[in-house]
């Protein structure tokens, strides 16, 4: 048997390691760390213990609106008396397991499609099925499904309508649009560079305002289109113009070596594109991407000026009721929090995506 | 070393008076090569004498502006689906690699012929894992590119270009970019490949891996060949002052 060697541990000093440790190094580090470690728990003593007391000690949770003015805390009920009407608008009562459902069946299927390796064939059926399901249950009409106007949607699924359509519609026409602008062709590159330029001279209201009250001046009598459809393709066209920005970045920090490299095995245009260039370059701007699409996502509420009744919208309009007025603060953490989640798990998908495709690094 | 010297008949690449400008810069000055058939050539020269260019039109990665190239008896116009099937057969080796990084090293490898040649995945693969045994290489075949060092990423680059079974290999100064202590084990693997009967153009000023392989060694200064012979004769008996002041220069 080979003999181990003991070499006696000598520990580091109690002072350095452990929660001594990294109190001193992280929250007393030289004075003016001390000082502000004092200071913010100053202002964390006086601000965390009324917040508590005002969300959770003294609130009303399911009251009416006149027991709600007598109580000191928040008045949470103006959120449990009316979360249907907050969550769906004016979708008729009786039907909103419609939208419910509807909204289940898109978590489920992003929650699923987390994973990298269900980025099959299967997957993209079941994408199709879903989103074919998804609208059968939105606009009924068939299977005895009471039929339900588009103007009736409102709320939380309005909003991810218009922010999961927005932002899958966007991504690769940014892509294309990106390509566009770096292409050989001079006529392919002015019209890309025309598309961007113009867009992002304008501000996202003036192009949903364009959708809903100019572009229909255009149409012939009698023809419509779906008001919806038109401020979705509004945010499709407004991100795009950005994305396309971001990816022209990483597409500039390719070198040319990548290129000549896969042009050198044969490959053309399309394919080191797609098998070379892509993977690379949309990898590196994955964070400049995801803020984008958080923006995008938060931008939707702007549909509130073409009276559509996203979820921003329908919190408003209970908030208007004489009952509830008043009780703008809780209504708005409410909205608040589900924006953040929304927004929250797409940052975080980021992050693990983007540590995932790091491996070759 | 003993390498058949002889190069079978038949020419593989041509160029007739071949010019090209870098803006107002007259890179190639009238250009006039033959390549035989498994013909070895190596090829140098001062730093932006064009000779990375000269090679670097023989697959279009740059583009000649007066003169004829020939490769294979197809001539390189605009011509996007020639160029095409002239890059399907003449495989190059550059001097920073340039393998895929976010590939594996097999991945790097079977990409060509799965998309250009469309062979099933799994023969691709087993094609792949062939040439990595070949370039001495094979355990590394499920890393990524940055895990290796310099030479072994070399070794993959030649074998990612073989496996497309190009008719002729370009080498790129391959050895340039490598710490000295790596640059034998790529000139090694240059050295089979020669054996094999390989036709290649090779630009390094590796001479001694030139007097060992090479049928015929150019030097090439402003653009244009100032002289080509044999590399007993090119090393013995350079005609041409400049020749003797640059192999003065290399040599010591």
């Amino acid at each position: 048997m080979e003999q181990a060697v003991q070499a006696e541990e000598v520990r580091p000093p109690v002072t350095q390691i452990g929660v001594i440790g990294w109190v001193r190094h992280n929250l007393f580090n030289g004075v003016f760390n001390s000082l502000l470690t004092i200071v913010t728990l100053f202002f964390l003593w006086k601000v965390v213990p009324p917040f508590f007391r005002w969300a959770f000690i003294d609130s009303a949770w399911h009251t009416t609106g006149q027991a709600c003015k007598q109580a000191a805390g928040a008045c949470w009920s103006v959120v449990s008396m009316n979360y249907r009407f907050i969550l769906f608008g004016f979708y008729p009562y009786e039907q909103q397991w419609r939208p419910f459902l509807a909204m289940m069946i898109l978590f489920g299927l992003l929650f699923y499609s987390r994973n990298r390796n269900h980025w099959k064939k299967p997957l993209a059926y079941a994408w199709i099925i879903g989103l074919f399901t998804m609208g059968l249950l939105m606009k009924g009409g068939i299977f005895g499904l009471k039929s339900v106007e588009s103007t009736q949607w409102g709320g939380l699924p309005l909003t991810l309508l218009l922010a999961v359509f927005g932002l899958t519609a966007a991504y690769p026409l940014g892509v294309i649009l990106a390509l566009g602008r770096r292409s050989k062709m001079p006529g392919v590159k002015a019209l890309s560079i025309l598309y961007i330029e113009l867009i992002r001279g304008v501000p996202l209201i003036s192009l949903l305002f364009m959708s809903a009250i100019i572009f229909p001046l255009f149409l012939p009598e009698g023809v419509t289109f779906n008001k919806i459809l038109r401020a979705q393709v509004a945010i499709i066209l407004f991100t795009a113009a950005y994305i396309a920005e971001v990816v022209r970045g990483g597409l500039q920090a390719m070198s040319r070596g990548q290129y000549e490299a896969a042009e050198s095995i044969g490959l053309n245009y399309y394919l080191t594109m797609r098998l070379v260039i892509l993977p690379q370059a949309l990898k590196i701007v994955i964070p400049p991407t995801v803020s984008i699409l958080i923006s995008a996502f938060k931008d939707t509420s702007l549909v509130v000026i073409i009276a559509l009744f996203d979820l921003l919208k329908t919190t408003q309009t209970v908030l208007s009721n004489p009952e509830w007025m008043g009780f703008s603060r809780e209504a708005y953490v409410f909205v608040g929090i589900l924006y953040f989640l929304g927004c929250f798990s797409m940052s975080n998908y980021s992050r693990k995506l983007e540590k995932e495709l790091s491996r070759g690094d | 070393m003993n390498i058949e010297k002889k190069a079978s008949e038949g020419q593989m690449i041509e160029f007739i008076d071949v010019h090209k400008w870098f803006g107002e810069f007259h890179v190639l000055q009238g250009i006039d090569l033959t390549v035989g058939k498994q013909e070895r050539i190596v090829i140098c020269g001062p730093s932006g004498s064009g000779k990375s260019t000269l090679i670097r039109c023989i697959n279009r990665l740059e583009e000649h502006q007066r003169g004829r190239i020939t490769v294979d008896g197809i001539e390189l116009t605009n011509n996007i689906k020639n160029i095409e099937k002239i890059r399907a057969e003449v495989g190059m080796v550059f001097q920073h690699f340039n393998l895929f990084p976010h590939l594996t090293i097999v991945e790097n490898l079977a990409l060509g012929p799965l998309w250009v040649k469309k062979v099933p995945k799994k023969e691709a693969e087993e094609a792949a894992m062939v040439y990595l045994e070949k370039v001495h290489i094979a355990e590394q075949a499920r890393k990524y590119p940055g895990q290796l060092s310099g030479g072994q990423q070399q070794r993959v680059a030649i074998a990612r270009s073989l496996c497309m079974n190009p008719k002729v290999m370009l080498f790129d100064e391959p050895t340039s970019a490598l710490d000295p202590e790596m640059i034998k084990e790529v000139l090694d693997v240059m050295i089979e490949l020669a054996r094999e009967g390989m036709t290649m153009i090779v630009v390094t000023h590796e001479m001694g891996f030139a007097k060992s392989v090479a049928h015929r060694v150019l030097f090439m200064d402003f653009g244009k060949i100032v002289e080509g012979n044999t590399p007993e004769e090119f090393f013995k008996n350079p005609q041409h002052e400049r020749t003797k002041l640059f192999l003065s220069q290399i040599l010591h």
